[in-house]
């Protein structure tokens, strides 16, 4: 599928390259013509560092000027795999920098042998790598609020708080073995190595499912803005608590009932109570193309692309609708389908011009289907805060364009 | 793996880390047979926690990093929990506080804790059912939304004030609780704040947080 967008990008670009091939003075019509063509010239050869086609410039958002969180550019990428460079970031005291050789991590508490691990440390213990999604608890904010009326949006803008990485690190379980964590211990305390010195308590349950402490990302070193050079991992738990620079994990039996996980990363609900603890994320999926600024150049066949993830395992199947949710239809998953993973999503979709309304929703393994925007509501309040699982609605105008159709109030 | 580089100077302590990973393999294969069956999978202390766990002293460790000293962990170990364990010895009064506040706290928190940049601090309104899901005008403040005194003492010592981080003397972070509990109304205004009465206030929130209950499956909660 090739979309206007898209064309017009590469148009603009080459023909700043082809202006500049084409300026070596002295050229004949014929000799220029060649200069132009890659299969008449050698082509440059290998490089230290590679770089992206000059062609292509995705790009991380933010959407405010104080820049504590960028959103990754969903409507740009293929598969599930979000390129490291272009990983979302939320951040509560910037990014710290800090010295592979002098990072340590202690764990102590309710252990037997409280222990100091340097990351070479880390490193020698047998590894284990996973592909997993991070999303915010924050994310899809704006589809759920008043911003939900503004139709031109892209998925960046709406939902772009979410990426996929291979994670490779040591489970946490073999590290509270390490260190004989007591059986009583029923919390762990998690802190990082930045300014805000952020903390969260997880159950010590998550350890032994599937924690990890990671050190790797997508084949090097985790970027500094995902933690350099460890991190917690969470699978399927709200990314905040996934403690990035993480320094020191204190084994407990109370949670600690830090300021992130009371006064911010709660959910008040209408009955007036709060969900403290609402660490797992909910079955989501959204379409990635066609979206705004997206314009179909006509009617025929064209390719209605998405992702989906849910907190609680593996999604089940993928629902797609062309016609405002009257009917569905099922979706092509890509293989692999991971638990706790970014899944690729497809459905041939044949534009016959006129509006069309596109929907998409997740069916995940407990048998959980994303709500639409009226049932969430009932469940947790105009004003809730966090968790905005909605399904969203985008709209085929008669003439192409693809404007932000739904979600908010 | 950074322990075990090929490069020349890494070398010896390459064939050395292989013996000890080699061993610790073996050691890790023991010890998987030695256990019970849900040993490696169940988290320690849920449900059969008599069961020989990994998290016991029969699990034998692969031998990696250093014990911590005690002297290190007092240094790093800074947070306080609900029951005041963690809490440093140290006193302060409001009045101490105020003056604390507004040197270190005004310019980004307002006067009274209110109206400026950073995050609204006092303010005692949550509606007439705690109603912050349903009225977006309510701000969760530290008399409003905060169900633990404590909390505020620990964020306060670790990240605060934002310029400066973790500059605060116990001293100053007790009276700064005191004085914007009192501000909130939650302690009279010749409170003073230490390990003993701190993890004693009650705050206004705290019966309204409940443990997430969601599990999957077809309801939406």
């Amino acid at each position: 599928m090739k979309i206007s967008r898209r064309r017009a990008l590469v148009a603009g670009t080459a023909g700043v390259v082809g202006a500049a091939v084409g300026a070596a003075a002295g050229q004949t019509p014929e000799q220029a013509a060649r200069a132009k063509d890659p299969t008449k010239v050698q082509g440059p050869t290998g490089t230290d560092i590679g770089a992206r086609s000059p062609f292509e410039k995705p790009k991380r958002l933010s959407l405010t000027d104080r820049r504590t969180s960028t959103l990754t550019p969903l409507q740009d990428l293929d598969g599930i795999i979000t390129p490291a460079d272009l990983h979302f970031e939320r951040h509560h005291a910037g990014v710290p920098a800090i010295d592979p050789k002098t990072y340590s991590l202690l764990i102590h508490g309710m252990v037997e042998r409280p222990v100091v691990f340097t990351l070479d440390d880390l490193r020698r213990f047998p590894g284990r790598s996973v592909i997993r999604f991070i999303e915010c608890s924050g994310n899809g904010g704006r589809a759920y609020r008043k911003e939900g009326n503004q139709t031109d949006q892209t998925p960046q803008q709406l939902d772009g708080l979410t990426s996929t990485s291979e994670w490779t690190g040591v489970p946490l379980a073999t590290l509270f073995r390490e260190v004989g964590a007591s059986p009583k211990a029923k919390w762990f305390l998690a802190e990082g190595g930045d300014a805000a010195v952020m903390t969260r308590s997880i159950p010590i349950a998550k350890a032994f499912e599937d924690a990890m402490i990671v050190y790797g990302q997508n084949g090097e070193p985790l970027r500094p803005e995902q933690g350099y050079p460890a991190r917690l991992l969470l699978p399927g738990v709200e990314g905040n608590a996934s403690i990035k620079w993480i320094r020191r994990i204190e084994v407990a039996d109370q949670p600690f009932m830090t300021r992130e996980e009371t006064s911010k990363y709660t959910d008040p609900l209408p009955d007036g109570i709060a969900r403290i603890f609402s660490l797992d994320m909910d079955a989501k999926s959204l379409i990635t193309e066609p979206t705004f600024p997206d314009k179909l150049t006509g009617p025929g066949w064209w390719e209605i692309r998405g992702i989906a993830w849910t907190g609680r395992g593996k999604i089940a199947h993928v629902d797609v609708s062309t016609d405002g949710g009257k009917t569905w239809q099922r979706a092509k998953l890509d293989d692999p389908v991971l638990p706790k993973c970014h899944t690729r999503f497809r459905l041939p979709f044949e534009w016959k011009g006129g509006e069309a309304t596109l929907m998409s929703r997740a069916t995940d393994e407990t048998g959980y289907t994303q709500p639409t925007y009226d049932v969430l509501l009932a469940a947790r309040g105009p004003a809730t805060a966090y968790h905005f699982n909605n399904i969203r609605a985008w709209k085929v105008m008669a003439d192409g364009s693809v404007k932000f159709a739904g979600g908010g109030a | 793996m950074a322990g075990f580089g090929l490069q020349a100077a890494g070398y010896r302590t390459s064939i050395r880390a292989a013996i000890v990973i080699t061993a610790a393999l073996v050691v890790a294969v023991i010890t998987t047979h030695a256990q019970t069956k849900p040993a490696v999978a169940k988290p320690a202390g849920a449900g059969t926690a008599k069961a020989a766990s990994p998290g016991t002293a029969k699990a034998v460790p692969y031998g990696i990093g250093r014990a911590a000293t005690p002297d290190e962990i007092k240094a790093i170990d800074i947070d306080v929990m609900p029951d005041g364990r963690g809490l440093p010895p140290g006193r302060g009064t409001v009045a101490e506080g105020a003056a604390v506040y507004a040197a270190k706290c005004q310019s980004c928190h307002g006067k009274d804790g209110a109206g400026a940049s950073a995050d609204r601090l006092v303010g005692t309104d949550s509606g007439p059912n705690f109603n912050f899901a349903m009225d977006a005008k309510l701000v969760k403040t530290v008399g409003s939304y905060w169900p633990y005194a404590t909390t505020f003492f620990d964020y306060t010592q670790r990240a605060m004030p934002f310029n400066q981080p973790g500059t605060l003397a116990p001293n100053e972070t007790y009276a700064l609780t005191a004085y914007i509990l009192s501000l909130n109304k939650i302690v009279p205004a010749d409170a003073v704040m230490d390990a003993t009465t701190l993890p004693k206030v009650v705050m206004p929130s705290k019966n309204r947080f409940v443990m997430d209950n969601r599990k999957g499956g077809p309801i939406v909660k």
